[in-house]
């Protein structure tokens, strides 16, 4: 595939990841559709929350 | 001691090995989500193909490495681990040579990690496809 390039920043790395990640995580760790879907939210703004809060730990250690 | 007439100790259900249980994982192995569609499970199938595959070649678009069974450190055995788990994406990518990128730079770092990632998330799809099809998930 050497002709399609994509360039992603960090954010919006982290961005898709989470949004991916947390769809197969609402289908296959929960039964009910309302559960799935509360679990997928929830899992998104621990993968996106997780990954902003690491950022300003990182920032914080290295002032 | 008299025997307990209220015991209620249960013995776990025998799983049952049934074709579905053998074929929802191959299939949902070959191609993500599939094990899900061949058990109706429309919505979830199609929604699991969709996120598991966009990661996958986003993955190789952002020039991300494929890893091969080449026996090289451990890291790159993982890799290799990752990458299988997304079945026929993993074959269709080595048999065209494609992701072959050095990772010169943060975005293919992503991209091969992307790819990484999808692979090990089709594990869980394959299974959740299992459980369903042993019926111990709706």
């Amino acid at each position: 595939m050497g002709t399609v390039s994509i360039t992603l920043n960090h954010f919006s790395a982290a961005t898709v990841f989470a949004l991916f990640a947390s769809i197969v995580f609402g289908i296959t760790h929960r039964e009910t559709t309302r559960e799935m879907v509360k679990y997928g939210l929830y899992c998104f703004a621990m993968f996106l929350g997780g990954a902003l809060v690491a950022g300003w730990a990182m920032w914080l250690l290295r002032r | 001691m008299a025997n307990s007439t209220t015991d209620k100790t249960k013995t776990a259900p025998a799983e049952s090995i049934s074709v579905m249980s053998v074929l929802a994982p191959a299939v949902g192995w070959l191609i993500p989500g599939a094990g899900h569609l061949i058990q109706r499970r429309w919505i979830r199938g199609l929604l699991l193909f969709a996120s598991i595959v966009t990661l996958f070649l986003l993955g190789l678009a952002m020039q991300g490495r494929i890893y091969r069974a080449n026996g090289g450190d451990i890291l790159d055995m993982l890799g290799f681990v990752g990458d299988l788990g997304a079945g026929g994406l993993y074959i269709l990518t080595t048999v065209n040579d494609w992701g072959q990128g050095a990772i010169a730079f943060a975005t293919a770092d992503y991209g091969t990690k992307f790819m990484i990632v999808a692979g090990l998330l089709n594990f869980i799809s394959i299974a959740d496809a299992y459980h369903i099809a042993i019926g111990k998930k709706q």
